[in-house]
């Protein structure tokens, strides 16, 4: 177990790379705490494989180091670093049986027989796979092949980090939310510091204590899952977290004030900086309806169970809001009222607002 | 409700009627020949399965069977994991990889005489570049018109040549479909490259390895063009496979009864030895 520091690392896949937008990770700068479960969360394409490879050495980065509690262990091999890793695809040793399968790694490092038997029989008992070690591990179902790629990561009592990457993509609806309880179940007790790749919010904030927000190969915010929800520090990470995400709307700012679409907008805080695009941004659930407010036109109103999304047209901007009851009927006007202290201004994307202190 | 399409025997029957001319009319004419003796006019005399007697018990048949194995054995010993060390040293990606595929793939275009004839000049002694090289560079005495050793090595060198493609071409076709994870794994567990082979590689490669050696076996027990012109089965008898001792029974000796009892002898053993392999090869999988 150790603290993964990432310092100014950054990569490419192209031999000499020119500009920034040669780059698969440009700059990256985090540090994770010792037994910590993070989350590397963003869409297809935007390095955070990349990352996890980096960290486990699979890939060296072009600039940047990576230290394992202080040590560098950048020009370290995979099996130098003690990291496990779980695949998108499930990768077993066909031919092993699940007790084989989970007794590779310490066999490869030559641990002795009685204390391999102990590992394996510990982790078999905490992945509920104690019945099967017997058997092939070619006929598994995926969910249980998944486990013990899992398995052969946890079996090493000196593992550093355990990472993966997208582990339930082939795994069926009904069995992610049992595989992601036992992952989180596991955490708590091997307490291996543990970084989760995925594209999907529900797994990242479900399973992370921290997640790493990465667009294009860049941080662009780490935080609680409650941060993330609550305060966005880039349109990128509003508009990614949420379903529906946060409406990002172009507006004017004008110190604790935006004005949008000539409607005058409290903000959370006075605004900083000069020049560039200025976005409002609010999210659906801090869109409320009143007597007053802004006019709005519905044009939509979808029911996705728990509540209403209503989809309206403030002049010529659309919006969304969230709510449980008042439903207004499509084609109705409204007046809609934000949320001071979840109202923001975002200059180029990133965050201009200060928190008003309390 | 059942409703009973009829129109697919339309695309059927063209097939059966092409099997039925190529193959089991053929077939039957031969079943025919082998219980029958026949002095020529057309005459022909029930002979029962005396023919298959005689032909089983002849020391001419056991001897050409036991090359026939002895070849056969040889060549698998050394093509199929040969192929395997081939496929596994060929690059997975870049420019190399269609070069490669083009010279593993180039033996296999030459048509079986021609490979015959090609190995014919290049052995001969004196007048062959290897003929000469072995014996007038490096003083070895190798002749394979004469010395059946030499004769074997080299129906042998040839049929390497001309076939290990095959069996590179079918373990390369695996070992690409292999998915990368599978090799970073093993990285991670602190795999050996032995146990990468021992437990990713030739597992993934399993199911192309049995065609590779199925094709291999059916295709060298049956092996005739080749020798033929190369050594003719000779010198003496030492090349004579099954094959040729067959064609020079049915067309040399016009002997059609023993010739007709010898190739369904040939076709059984064939059958049952490819159905053995496989067996043997999918067992695991049963399960």
């Amino acid at each position: 177990m150790a603290q993964i520091k990432l310092s100014n690392l950054r990569h490419s896949y192209m031999p000499s790379p020119k500009g920034p937008e040669d780059y698969a990770l440009k700059e990256i700068d985090v540090t994770w705490r010792d037994g910590g479960a993070y989350a590397l969360l963003g869409p297809s394409g935007c390095g955070k494989s990349t990352l996890l490879n980096i960290i486990s050495g699979l890939l060296t980065p072009s600039e940047g180091q990576i230290l394992f509690d202080g040590q560098d262990v950048t020009a370290l091999p995979p099996d130098q670093r003690n990291i496990a890793q779980v695949f998108q695809f499930p990768v077993i040793y066909d031919t092993m049986t699940v007790g084989e399968n989970l007794a590779f790694p310490l066999k490869n490092r030559g641990v002795d027989p009685a204390t391999i038997k102990r590992r394996v029989d510990e982790i078999a008992e905490m992945l509920d796979v104690t019945d099967m070690l017997g058997t092939r591990a070619s006929g598994l179902s995926p969910d249980n092949k998944q486990k013990i790629s899992m398995g052969r990561g946890l079996v090493r009592d000196d593992v550093n980090a355990v990472m993966f990457d997208e582990p339930l993509t082939v795994i069926d609806p009904h069995l992610k939310w049992k595989l992601r309880s036992k992952l989180k179940e596991l955490h708590q007790r091997v307490k291996a510091t543990m970084i989760y790749v995925t594209h999907d919010q529900t797994e990242a904030l479900t399973f992370a204590d921290e997640v790493v927000v990465m667009q294009e190969g860049e941080v662009v915010q780490i935080g609680t899952p409650v941060e993330l929800f609550e305060r966005p520090q880039h349109t990128f990470v509003g508009h990614f977290i949420g379903s529906p995400g946060m409406n990002v709307l172009p507006c004017e700012a004008k110190g604790d004030r935006a004005v949008f679409e000539g409607h005058e907008v409290m903000l959370e805080g006075p605004t900083h900086g000069d020049g560039g695009r200025t976005d409002l941004g609010i999210r659906p659930e801090y869109v409320g309806f009143g007597d007053t407010g802004i006019p709005a036109h519905v044009t939509k109103v979808a029911d996705i169970g728990r509540h209403y999304v209503v989809s309206a047209m403030v002049g010529n901007t659309a919006l969304k809001a969230v709510t449980e009851h008042s439903v207004p009927e499509p084609g109705s006007q409204v007046f809609l009222q934000f949320k001071p202290e979840q109202s923001r201004v975002y200059r180029d994307g990133w965050i201009a607002t200060e928190e008003r202190s309390q | 409700m059942r409703t009973e399409n009829q129109k697919a025997w339309f695309f059927v029957l063209p097939v059966l009627a092409l099997v039925a001319f190529n193959a089991l009319v053929p077939m039957m004419t031969v079943v025919n020949y082998s219980v029958q003796e026949t002095f020529g006019n057309n005459q022909f005399f029930w002979e029962g399965l005396g023919w298959f007697e005689q032909i089983l018990r002849s020391d001419r048949f056991q001897a050409a069977l036991g090359r026939q194995f002895l070849f056969t054995f040889l060549i698998l010993l050394i093509e199929v994991p040969l192929g395997i060390i081939v496929a596994l040293s060929m690059p997975r990606k870049g420019f190399w990889v269609p070069v490669c595929l083009v010279l593993m793939a180039l033996p296999m275009l030459i048509p079986w005489n021609v490979v015959g004839s090609m190995w014919n000049i290049f052995t001969l002694p004196k007048i062959g570049l290897m003929g000469y090289f072995l014996n007038d560079v490096l003083g070895i005495n190798y002749d394979m018109t004469q010395q059946p050793l030499s004769a074997w090595i080299t129906v042998i060198t040839m049929d390497v040549w001309h076939w290990t493609s095959l069996v590179v071409l079918l373990c390369y076709a695996g070992l690409v479909s292999i998915p990368d994870a599978y090799y970073q794994a093993a990285k991670i567990d602190g795999a050996s490259p032995w146990s990468v082979f021992r437990y990713i590689q030739l597992p993934k490669m399993k199911t192309v390895l049995t065609i590779a050696v199925l094709l291999r076996f059916m295709d060298s027990f049956n092996i005739y063009t080749e020798p033929f012109v190369l050594t003719g089965g000779g010198p003496g008898n030492s090349t004579t496979l099954l094959s040729i001792d067959l064609v020079k029974i049915a067309l040399g000796q016009f002997d059609l009864g023993p010739a007709a009892a010898m190739s369904l002898i040939y076709f059984a053993i064939t059958l049952l030895v490819s159905w053995l392999f496989y067996t043997l090869m999918t067992k695991d999988d049963a399960q």
